[in-house]
């Protein structure tokens, strides 16, 4: 049925007065649509499409902070990959993302079924879970630099009391492959909540009846798992896993509180290294290029999510 | 017997395989608040048991942190930008959310994507240029600068979780009332959002969380003392040289989370509806 839409109403006799004629006017769809948007549009364009434009030219030209810039092509691009801090960034980003988005999806289907089990302070164990996640993460990450400092190192204290580790334990942030790992494990600790809390919410929504009937055809635990819950969270994993690798690959925070990218660059991701040669060296133009190389992973997860959204609605 | 007792025994191992999960998520937290109240002679004394306070607890640090840095003042800012730019916000994205789930016009499509994409850029793609531009306004090393630009973030958020909310509710009610001769807007005001409050208040949830969270505009947009924000303040003023007053710096931890825990202790069931809803809707 359709419905009476406010501007096919009848206008009473005479002729309206103009504010009542300019209020019908508003009140049509086409009119009032645009209106309410403007703000929004507005915003995005000029605060949001118009940078990411600035940033591509910058990012062709050899633009230093505080003097004119010139138009140079692909150099910026090029070149970066002369740079020793640049390739090791490169590898740094991949090897981070990879890993800590592994161990994210791994240990939130874990938690999440855990999460899903008849508890005994479920509102208390969910809140405390979610914890790490709505804390400022610079202020969280500050408290994760002091668990790792070299001298006081409350995670080595535990470790050696534990028999895990050799005296002195490792330098955790003064060590490449150490420093990494204390990266990935704080953003693990960080977006764990959100992989958990969002596979909880899939775990919730398969059918109940499913797990019956396989329980009655003699499916064990094992089975069910691999055949039912798998299968059925698939959707919430992709949407979780493309949502979360272009935040972590884009990460800043952490690695800028815990280790400013060191030791020797074996922690810079594209996001700090961008801000270290903009900021601290004032080299604008590679500056911009670098963050840029963001830009081809967010292409393809907006891509995919688009594409999965599409599907999904239909 | 057995019946009844397996599903305990079940139960208490559930909540054992729980135990390292809160431990690791909790444990930062505690050791945080911890180092906060422990006295600098036990606090560097590396044979002392970190794990508890054995020589009494104190309030000093955060009595240092209060009196002899200007953390009151960055705590004053953080709280203007991010009220100003959660309430902001919240408008812009709330009658762009309503005309996105609602009515059909020039554009429609082509907007929701734009904000859809939106929603997924980081800020650390655009912080660079974004510095240029507020240079350029005239608001460099300014809190207003933040104002300004948190809603880049804010509102595709923002307008993306009420749009799922308005979904929900019933044409037919508005279009009741709009028979009756209400306008679209008076609908919109005193039908939907009285139906959509929940989603209303997980947008201001959520948008105040974003932007009182946010570290790297402000790291990069502001730098005197009387312009920066809290997470600003004790990640870069506390830490000038090579000596680091470890108490201060984690009461500076603690105290600037105090306000995002407060309202998480209050709306815990709207942060994990918001949670899902902003990723699987």
């Amino acid at each position: 049925m359709a419905a009476v839409r406010a501007d096919e109403i009848p206008v009473p006799r005479g002729r309206p007065r103009p504010v009542a004629r300019l209020r019908t006017w508003l009140d049509r769809e086409s009119v009032l649509g645009p209106v309410l948007v403007t703000p929004a549009m507005l915003l995005l364009v000029l605060l949001v499409a118009y940078p990411f434009v600035m940033a591509l030219y910058f990012s062709l030209s050899n633009a230093f902070i505080g003097r004119p810039s010139h138009f140079i092509g692909i150099r910026n691009f090029v070149h970066l990959w002369d740079s020793d801090a640049f390739r090791q960034t490169f590898q740094n980003a991949f090897v981070f993302t990879g890993i800590a988005v592994a161990f994210k999806v791994v240990l939130g289907i874990i938690l999440a079924l855990l999460l899903n089990e008849q508890l005994w302070f479920k509102r208390m164990i969910r809140g405390a879970v979610l914890l790490p996640w709505v804390i400022p993460t610079a202020l969280s990450t500050l408290g994760w630099w002091w668990m790792f400092n070299s001298l006081y190192s409350v995670v080595n204290w535990t470790g050696l009391a534990l028999g895990l580790m050799d005296p002195p334990g490792p330098n955790w942030l003064g060590q490449r492959y150490y420093a990494m790992a204390a990266v990935i494990i704080v953003n693990v600790w960080r977006g764990l909540p959100f992989f958990a809390i969002t596979i909880l919410a899939g775990l919730v929504a398969i059918p109940k009846e499913i797990y019956e009937a396989a329980h009655a055809d003699g499916a064990g635990a094992n089975a069910r798992f691999w055949h039912i819950t798998l299968p059925m969270l698939k959707p919430v994993l992709a949407v979780v896993v493309l949502f979360s690798t272009i935040f972590t690959f884009s990460d800043f925070n952490i690695v800028y509180v815990l280790t400013h990218g060191g030791p020797i660059n074996s922690t810079h991701l594209f996001a700090t290294l961008s801000r270290m040669l903009v900021i601290d060296v004032g080299r604008l133009g590679e500056g911009a290029a670098v963050s840029l190389y963001l830009f081809p992973l967010l292409v393809f997860v907006v891509w995919a999510q688009l594409r999965f959204v599409r599907k999904h609605a239909n | 017997m057995t019946v009844a007792r397996r599903p305990l025994m079940r139960r208490v191992a559930i909540h054992l395989g729980l135990l390292p999960f809160l431990i690791f998520a909790l444990f930062p937290f505690y050791h945080m608040t911890l180092t906060s109240l422990k006295q600098d002679r036990e606090l560097y004394d590396r044979f002392a048991v970190p794990l508890i306070i054995t020589q009494g607890p104190t309030l000093e640090h955060y009595t240092k942190l209060i009196w002899d840095t200007e953390f009151l003042t960055w705590t004053k800012n953080s709280l203007m930008v991010t009220i100003l730019a959660t309430a902001i916000s919240v408008v812009i994205g709330t009658i762009a959310a309503y005309a996105l789930a609602r009515m059909r016009f020039f554009g429609v499509g082509a907007f929701g994507t734009g904000i859809f994409v939106t929603y997924l850029v980081p800020t650390s793609l655009l912080f660079l240029p974004l510095a240029q531009v507020v240079n350029w306004i005239g608001l460099a090393d300014s809190k207003w600068a933040l104002v300004l630009t948190y809603p880049t973030f804010l509102v595709p958020f923002c307008t993306w979780l009420l749009m799922g909310y308005f979904r929900t509710v019933p044409k037919e009610v508005e279009e009741c009332a709009m028979v009756d001769g209400a306008t679209r807007v008076q609908a919109l005001l005193r039908i939907v959002l009285p139906i959509a409050i929940p989603g209303l208040v997980c947008a201001i949830l959520f948008a105040f969380t974003l932007s009182w969270n946010e570290f790297i505009y402000a790291l990069t947009f502001t730098s005197s003392s009387d312009q920066i924000t809290a997470s600003v303040g004790v990640t870069s003023e506390l830490i000038r040289g090579d000596i680091y007053f470890w108490g201060s710096l984690m009461a500076g931890a603690v105290l600037g989370s105090v306000p995002i825990v407060i309202l998480y202790v209050f709306f815990l069931d709207y942060y994990v509806s918001g949670l899902t809803a902003g990723a699987v809707k």
